[in-house]
This record gives C-alpha cells, sequence and structure tokens, in this order.
C-alpha cells in the first residue's frame, strides 16, 4: 500500500520546536558567539528551515525513494547512459575511512594509499583509452570535454596557431559537444551523418581548413554504429592541422576490442560512471577524467599523480592549464571505477564489451521486428530505433511508448536522441541484463504496438503521477515552496 | 570469471542464434575494421574476487591518514562537519543512488521532490530566490556564476576578485577566463582586509565582483557596502559563503548579493579527498533564465496532481546545444540529497549551534595560538572558524609532519598556494572539535620545536 503521506513536502510537515540534532553544551567560560562577532552582521534569526524529528526525516525520505525506478529495482535500457549493475562491493569498499574521510589538502605523504590507487587508475585509464597522459580531474563528462578543449587550445596558442578557432562537431553529437566548444571560446561548425548514419566524409572536407582546431567525435556514436572511416577522418582532421577529441560516453562497446588512441584519437574523456559502474545517484556525481597523447600530457590540468621510486606525488604539469574545479577531482567515483577495473582485470573487461554487443544486438534482432531500425541490423552496445511509421499508421509516438513502457515496469529508453533520428527510440540494454529480460522488455514493446486509445494516450497508469504539465512548470515556474503559494 | 555477467553458454548460442552470427566476434568483425582491432589483452592486473579485493583496498585504505584516525584542523574550503548517521542511511537506498536524471517524471518523482526540497533549502540558506538542482563544486560554481554574470551584465568583459577569495576558485576562474573575451583583476587584500579594495576597483566596464564571505582566511567582508558600489556601478555581486555561517551571519540575499555560491560539502558530504562535493549556486528571480544546470520545478499532472519535473530546459545544452546558459549536462543529486538530509536533522537550532560551535571553539583555538611564543594569529578582528597562524620559525611543512605523526592533521599549509603567506597555515574548528582536542593540538605542534633540537642534537 502507497503511502498516502510521501508527497508532502519537508516543508508542510514542520512543526515549531521539533528538533533531531543535538549538539554538546559549549564550554560556559567560554565567550558567546554573538559577542564574538559584529552586531552588524548577525542575522536577525537563523534561517527558516523545516523543523522536524529524526523519525519524521528517515519516514519521509525512505517514502519518497520508492518513487523512484533505479537499476537496483528495474530495467533501465536508456540509451547512451550505460545503466549498468552498480555492484555492492564497490560501495562498501569505496567507504573505507581511509578512502572517504581524507581530506583533501592532506600531504602526499599522508596519504600514500590514495595516492597509489589514483596513480593505478591514471595507468589503467591511459591503457584502455590507448592515451597516455592521463588527468582524473574533471568532475563529468562533459567537463572532461570542455578541459580537453582547454587543452587543446593551450597546444595551439603555444604554437602560434590562434587562427584555429573553430570546433567541428557532428550533428549526431551529444549537446554537450558544441556547449563545451562555445565555452572554450570556440565557434562551432556542424559535420553531417550520411544515409548510412556515419560522418559523411565529404562534408567533413569540405569544412577543413586552417582554421579547425578540433573535430569531436563521438564513435562508437550515438546510433551505436563503429565508424569504420574513423581511420581516414583522423588522417584527414590530421593532415588539416586538427586534432580529434573522442567523446568517450560509448567506451562499454569497445573496451580491449579497440583503443581511441589507437584509432587516431588525441583527446577524449571517459564517464566511469557509465562504462565502469559508477553509480549514477540519480543525476550525479559522475567524473570525467581525460586521456591525451603525449605531446598534449604537459598541459593537463593538475594535479596529476607520479611515481617516483615508491613513493607517489601530486605534481602540475610544467604548461598546464590549471585547475577545472577545486581539489583533485571525483575520487569517489573514480576509486568505484578502479575497483571495477580490478575485478574484471584484464580479460574481463573485454567480456564485459563483448556481452553489450551481444545484449545489444540481440534486443536488435527482436525489437527489429516491431519497430523501424533505419541503420541496419547490426549494432554495437546500444541502436537506435524510430517510431515514425507507428506514430503514421497508429498515433503512437516514441512519449507514447516510452510512458507506457513504464506501466510494464520497465524504465523508458532515451526518446528523441539523436536528432538525426525521427521519434528516436535508444535503447541500451547493458550487459549486466539477462536473456529473459531482454525478451520480456522485446515482449512488451511488441504488446504496446497492439495497444490503442486511453491506454496509449493516457498511459503511464500505474505511476503515482501520469503525464505532468512541463508547459506549466516552464511558463509560470514554481521552483521552491513558498507558505503562501501552498 | 569474476563480475557480474549474466548469460551461461546455452544463452549466448540463443543469442547469437536470434542474430543470425556464429559468434560475437563475427558481430565485432562486420563493424570494426581489422587493423584497428587490439591483436593483444588489455595491460591491466589479473581479475580480482571480492575477498582479495577487499583485502588489497583494506592496505591501501589502512596507509592513510584520515579524520576517522587524526584529529582535524584542516580547512581551506572542505572540513570535517559532523555527518549524522541519518544521512548516510538515505543515501545508501539503492532506489536514490542507483537512479538517474529525472527524465521520466512519472517514476522519479522520489528525486524530483528531493530536488525541489534542496531547491527551497538553499533558498533558505541564501536569501535569494531561485537555486538549481546543484553543481559540480563550490569551485566551478563560482566560475559558473562569473559566465552567468558575463552574460547577463551586456558589453562589459571585467571581472573583480580579491586575492582573499580561495586560491583554486581564483584558479578555475582563470582557466575559463583565458579563452573568452574577459578580463580577471584580482585586487590585494592588505592588512586589513579587501573590502575597501574591492570598492575602489569597481568601475564602468565591471561587468561583477565575486567576494568570499567569510573569505579564505576566514574573515569578514563588508558585502553589502561591496554590493551597493556594484549596483550603483551596474555591475552584479556574486558571493561564495559558507553554509554553515548562515546559522549566525546575515544571508547573502539578505546583503544585497546576486548570485550566490558555496561550496556543500560541509553539509553532510565526506570529504574523500576532494569530490565529489556539491556545488550550490542561488540567485534572484530576475536572473532566473540565465542559470546554469537542471532546475526541478511544481507544476501538476494530468489528473491535477500537484508534482515535479525538470523545467526551464530550454536553457539546456540538449536543447539549445553551442547557444546553451552552460556545457553542464548533469547535477550532484546524490550529495544534494545528503545536504537536504542534513538541513532537515539540524534545522533553524541544529544550524545556529554548529555554528556558534564553530565560532567559540576557533576563538578559544586563537586564544592558544595567541598565547603562544613560536606562533602569531596574522590577522585581528573576527573569524568564522578557521584562521590564519604564522609560524616565525618558519618551517611550516616539518611543524605540520611532526603533527601528523603525533595524530593530528593541524592545518593547511599556504605555501604551496599563496606565496604571499608562506611562513602561515590556516587552522579550522568545527563543531566536532573539543577542548581537549585543542589543547592536543597545541601540546603536539609546540612539541615539535624541541623534537626537532633533539633532532639536530642526536645527529650532531
Amino acid at each position: 500500500m502507497r503511502n498516502q503521506q510521501a508527497t508532502k513536502l519537508l516543508f508542510e510537515m514542520s512543526r515549531s520546536g521539533r528538533r533531531a540534532h543535538h549538539l554538546p553544551a559549549l564550554p560556559t567560560t567560554a565567550e558567546s558567539a554573538t559577542s564574538l562577532l559584529p552586531a552588524d552582521q548577525l542575522a536577525d534569526a537563523p534561517p527558516p528551515l523545516p523543523e522536524l524529528a529524526e523519525g519524521d526525516v528517515v519516514r519521509h525520505f525512505v517514502n519518497l525513494s520508492t518513487l523512484n525506478m533505479s537499476v537496483d529495482t528495474h530495467f533501465y535500457p536508456l540509451g547512451s547512459c550505460t545503466m549498468k549493475y552498480n555492484p555492492k562491493r564497490n560501495e562498501r569498499m569505496a567507504s573505507l575511512p581511509g578512502l572517504v574521510d581524507v581530506h583533501p589538502l592532506q600531504s602526499d605523504r599522508s596519504i600514500p594509499g590514495v595516492l597509489q590507487m589514483l596513480y593505478e587508475l591514471q595507468q589503467m585509464l591511459g591503457e584502455i583509452a590507448g592515451l597516455p597522459g592521463v588527468s582524473l580531474q574533471p568532475a563529468a563528462g562533459a567537463h572532461g570535454e570542455l578541459t580537453a578543449l582547454f587543452v587543446a587550445a593551450a597546444y595551439f596558442a603555444e604554437r602560434g596557431e590562434t587562427e584555429r578557432t573553430v570546433v567541428l562537431t557532428a550533428d549526431s553529437a551529444h549537446g554537450t559537444n558544441p556547449a563545451s566548444a562555445q565555452i572554450a571560446g570556440f565557434s562551432t561548425r556542424t559535420v553531417k551523418s550520411g544515409a548510412n548514419g556515419l560522418v559523411d566524409v565529404e562534408d567533413l572536407k569540405s569544412k577543413l581548413d586552417d582554421k579547425t582546431a578540433v573535430f569531436m567525435l563521438t564513435n562508437p556514436n550515438t546510433l551505436g554504429l563503429f565508424d569504420s572511416q574513423v581511420q581516414e577522418i583522423a588522417d584527414l582532421v590530421h593532415s588539416a592541422g586538427g586534432l580529434i577529441y573522442l567523446d568517450g560516453a560509448n567506451m562499454n562497446a569497445i573496451l580491449g576490442i579497440t583503443r581511441p588512441g589507437d584509432f587516431g584519437a588525441d583527446l577524449m574523456h571517459f564517464n566511469p560512471h557509465k562504462t565502469f559502474s559508477g553509480p549514477h545517484g540519480g543525476g550525479g556525481p559522475g567524473a570525467g577524467p581525460i586521456c591525451v597523447r603525449d605531446f598534449l600530457a604537459d598541459y593537463l590540468p593538475g594535479p596529476v599523480v607520479e611515481k617516483d621510486g615508491d613513493e607517489y606525488r601530486c605534481v602540475t604539469p610544467t604548461k598546464s592549464i590549471g585547475r577545472v574545479r577545486s581539489f583533485f577531482g571525483n575520487v569517489g567515483v573514480l576509486a568505484r571505477a578502479y575497483i571495477y577495473i580490478r575485478t574484471y582485470g584484464k580479460e574481463g573487461l573485454r567480456r564485459v564489451s563483448e556481452d553489450a554487443l551481444l545484449g545489444a544486438n540481440y534486443l536488435l534482432s527482436k525489437v527489429r521486428h516491431i519497430l523501424d531500425v533505419p541503420h541496419g541490423d547490426r549494432c554495437m552496445h546500444e541502436f537506435v530505433a524510430s517510431a515514425t511509421r507507428l506514430r503514421k499508421e497508429k498515433h503512437l509516438s516514441a512519449m507514447d511508448l516510452a510512458k507506457r513502457l513504464l506501466d510494464y515496469g520497465f524504465h523508458a529508453p532515451t526518446v528523441y536522441f539523436p536528432l538525426v533520428v525521427d521519434e528516436a527510440v535508444m535503447v541500451e540494454p547493458t550487459e549486466t541484463e539477462s536473456k529473459e529480460t531482454l525478451d520480456a522488455f522485446a515482449e512488451a514493446l511488441f504488446r504496446i504496438t497492439e495497444e490503442t486509445g486511453d491506454t496509449i494516450e493516457l498511459a503511464p497508469h500505474s505511476t503515482v503521477i501520469s503525464r505532468p504539465d512541463d508547459v506549466a512548470a516552464a511558463r509560470k515556474p514554481i521552483l521552491r515552496w513558498n507558505s503562501e503559494e501552498s | 570469471m569474476n563480475g557480474y555477467l549474466f548469460h551461461t553458454e546455452d544463452d549466448r548460442r540463443e543469442m547469437l542464434r536470434a542474430i543470425g552470427a556464429t559468434s560475437i566476434q563475427e558481430i565485432i568483425d562486420v563493424q570494426v575494421p581489422a587493423a584497428l582491432q587490439m591483436k593483444r589483452p588489455l595491460d591491466l592486473p589479473a581479475a580480482a574476487d571480492e575477498m582479495s579485493l577487499e583485502r588489497d583496498l583494506r592496505r591501501l585504505s589502512a596507509g592513510n591518514a584520515s579524520v576517522s584516525s587524526h584529529i582535524c584542523f584542516m580547512g581551506g574550503g572542505a572540513y570535517d562537519h559532523f555527518i549524522p548517521a541519518v544521512v548516510d542511511e538515505m543515501a545508501s537506498r539503492g532506489e536514490y543512488y542507483t537512479s538517474y536524471t529525472p527524465y521520466q517524471a512519472e517514476v522519479s518523482q522520489g528525486n524530483l521532490q528531493v530536488m525541489f526540497e534542496y531547491e527551497t533549502l538553499v533558498s533558505q540558506i541564501t536569501g535569494l530566490d531561485v537555486s538549481n538542482a546543484s553543481l559540480y563544486d563550490g569551485g566551478s560554481a563560482a566560475t559558473e556564476a562569473v559566465l552567468m554574470a558575463l552574460s547577463i551584465v551586456k558589453k562589459r568583459s571585467k571581472v573583480i576578485t580579491s586575492d582573499a577569495v580561495h586560491p583554486e576558485y581564483r584558479d578555475i576562474l582563470e582557466a575559463y577566463l583565458q579563452n573568452i573575451d574577459a578580463e580577471l583583476v584580482v585586487v590585494p587584500s592588505g592588512e586589513s582586509g579587501t573590502s575597501e579594495a574591492l570598492i575602489d576597483a569597481i568601475d564602468d566596464q565591471t561587468a561583477c565582483v565575486l567576494v568570499q564571505h567569510p573569505n579564505f582566511y576566514g574573515r569578514l567582508e563588508q558585502v553589502q557596502q561591496i554590493a551597493d558600489a556594484a549596483h550603483a556601478a551596474g555591475a552584479l555581486v556574486i558571493q561564495s559563503f559558507d553554509p554553515i555561517s548562515v546559522g549566525l551571519l546575515k544571508r547573502p540575499g539578505d546583503l544585497g548579493v546576486d548570485i550566490a555560491v558555496a561550496e556543500g560539502q560541509c553539509l553532510g558530504n565526506p570529504l574523500q579527498y576532494g569530490g565529489p562535493y556539491l556545488g550550490i549556486i542561488a540567485c534572484r528571480k530576475e536572473l532566473m533564465r540565465r542559470m546554469p544546470g537542471r532546475i526541478a520545478g511544481q507544476t501538476t499532472d494530468r489528473r491535477g496532481k500537484r508534482c515535479w519535473v525538470l523545467t526551464l530546459q530550454t536553457r539546456e545544452q540538449h536543447i539549445r546545444r553551442e547557444k546553451a546558459t552552460s556545457n553542464i549536462c548533469s547535477n550532484q543529486t546524490l550529495l544534494a540529497l545528503r545536504a537536504t538530509v542534513y538541513l532537515s536533522l539540524l534545522g533553524p537550532q541544529g544550524l545556529k549551534e554548529t555554528a556558534e560551535h564553530c565560532v567559540v571553539k576557533t576563538n578559544l583555538a586563537r586564544e592558544r595560538f595567541a598565547a603562544s611564543e613560536r606562533f602569531e594569529l596574522v590577522h585581528a578582528g573576527p573569524v568564522f572558524k578557521e584562521f590564519l597562524v604564522r609560524d616565525r620559525e618558519n618551517d611550516v611543512e616539518a611543524l605540520l609532519n611532526h603533527a601528523q605523526d603525533q595524530g593530528v592533521l593541524a592545518g593547511v599549509p599556504l605555501a604551496p598556494m599563496d606565496s604571499q603567506y608562506s611562513d602561515c597555515f590556516l587552522v579550522a574548528v568545527t563543531e566536532k572539535r573539543t577542548e581537549a582536542e585543542l589543547d592536543r593540538l597545541m601540546e603536539v605542534i609546540e612539541s615539535a620545536s624541541a623534537a626537532r633540537s633533539n633532532q639536530l642534537a642526536q645527529t650532531l
């Protein structure tokens, strides 16, 4: 039975005088806080936070948690997000006090274990990428992209190639690519995809010139296709004097199979929260470590960890772009990646990608009898179907499919992305789902395509809410609780 | 084979048959050119089972000093505040930490409501109208606020800040601004503090002023006066504040600040050597549509029921691409959840008392340093929860190493990040510290000189 209290806000539960947290008494002889601070700096009262008992707080947040779908509870085939199982052992090991209770400004000599772990992770990521220069600092994939573009800008500036002001992005790319380029001070031009979903090499050629700084490539791309022309693309960009940036969002497809550094990338980021099983935390935290070629390593943000004999120490690279966030990086997320990579080891990681491919291709073989899949009958770790025909014939849109799937107990795939596919339905099953789950998902999809009317249009029916009014939310924004408005 | 894979050999055969392939290698070969495929296994350690790996990790963990094993007086932007058990319990629920961005609001009302509650709490502690659902950390949040101000105050490119703003925050700002058309002016703080210098530097080219209050040295700035001067010149004011401090001190919104940012680590988040942390940002509602990052808002569903969704998404990269207000496409929901639980537990009285403990015990520590022969307080005047100490023997590194070996993390040395105070260290005192621990701190660092003389005597 659903707890009806669950959707009350903390502020509506507040009762004056309730409290959960108590501190010890201050020394009676000490000067009081208010006498130690200037009167004109003091607030009249503390902020009007809710007043709650501990039991209130626990029941509230436990009940709220039950309103979420999660990897622990449901199949979550959200394309491009790699919602794989988040190992419990990672949580326990990463929470050991010598890892989780370390202050970020502690001396190198006080944390040999932390630095050893981070150094080894740098080495592992460099090996998996085939790019030896590694910075663990960026806080998320988009942050890694931006950092790598700062590195590219510093590299070109030092070479005196300041006219290289253009970043090329693929039309199938994540929106973060052009947004990052803009913030890094570049202008952007879009390279088209061909009918086969791969980079249109002729279009790329026409846009390459002496203004080109970086081509940002996603490979496998957002359609789940490996761009077999990647070597040619890299050669073209390099001979125009540009660099290749690889958006590493889809690394779960190619671990130990092929390496960005081997197919021409000069810089890339990893999403350890996708590829290496860091939990997504309801939207974050992630991390966005970047790997670069030797000749770019001196520009990386600092600190990075170096090994000198048996000692590990933090150093800032000689021509560093500086830093992109405070302190070392998202060490908690990186620790989970380290534990994950050590769990699978040298041969296991390739098996991860092989099973990701197997699962995606198996699901594709079933789904292509239900939905159109515009880009072929093979994929890497994910595929993009289209609901265009269903929409025309049965008034069933990608959004309807997504909403109705929730009633069947499946999280929806990513819909309406990538932009190059009309009514896109982007499915990424990951390697941590059984054949039975994939069968059940395909069966649900099929049954939905047989449904009509309110069953579809008013879906979902079984969830705590259904089809919220997004337009009203944006038109008249209510972004906080207000005692007068509720 | 260690790991989390599902398929039996029978599964694999059946799946390959359905696909119409004879092997997974065949699926790879039709897509990845042979010349690009790896011909060798990755050069990584061998796979490890859970028991062996945990043994290794325990060994790595045991080698580190931490705030669990040592008494911590380190601050400088990250603090050893107490984390109530409820915070860890709630955040360790898989329904929270193994979910993702609430793209499907119907199955994400838990996270969305938490975001809305978080935004409300941030509004309450900042005294400002609108908070987003969080950014990466306090340092990058300060830079995002500056970028936001530059986009709002048109045709002005000057950003003014002071050297009493966290040095790493200024480094981030520098890294971001060097690639765009903007000028960063850093005014020196001097003995009397930075407020006057900041006010003097404001001119008609100034887009925004970034001030930290309490500042990097723990001191209080005159934010109201800075805000008045900036507004008179048509510029915006950004304050980096300490969320604990507003238990006692006026909030950014009460001081006339336009955009407030903070490091939210202090609100129930562990130190974990620097991250993940929580970037707090809030602004006046007139600036709302230039806010970076995700925002949750209230609406109703088709049955008229109150609910929550991600909103104002036309600011964001997945819609606007290169015209987005920021490239950020995530937020720190799990850490925002922890902050939300933390503030719910503390309430107004708990936050106030926590702030009082910081102020009172910091003063007790200052009295001890002031009475010491070896050390001097660099600044007179009020501080919140940390202060700068000068080592007259100019031997900070050895001093702190000695203290660490005696079980005390005595402070943050400034030499690596602030050359004007290379003979100084920052001492932070949170509500967790006791008088006995303050005594222990003094005992340990006062014995450092003696330890050194003994060592010298022995080598002679």
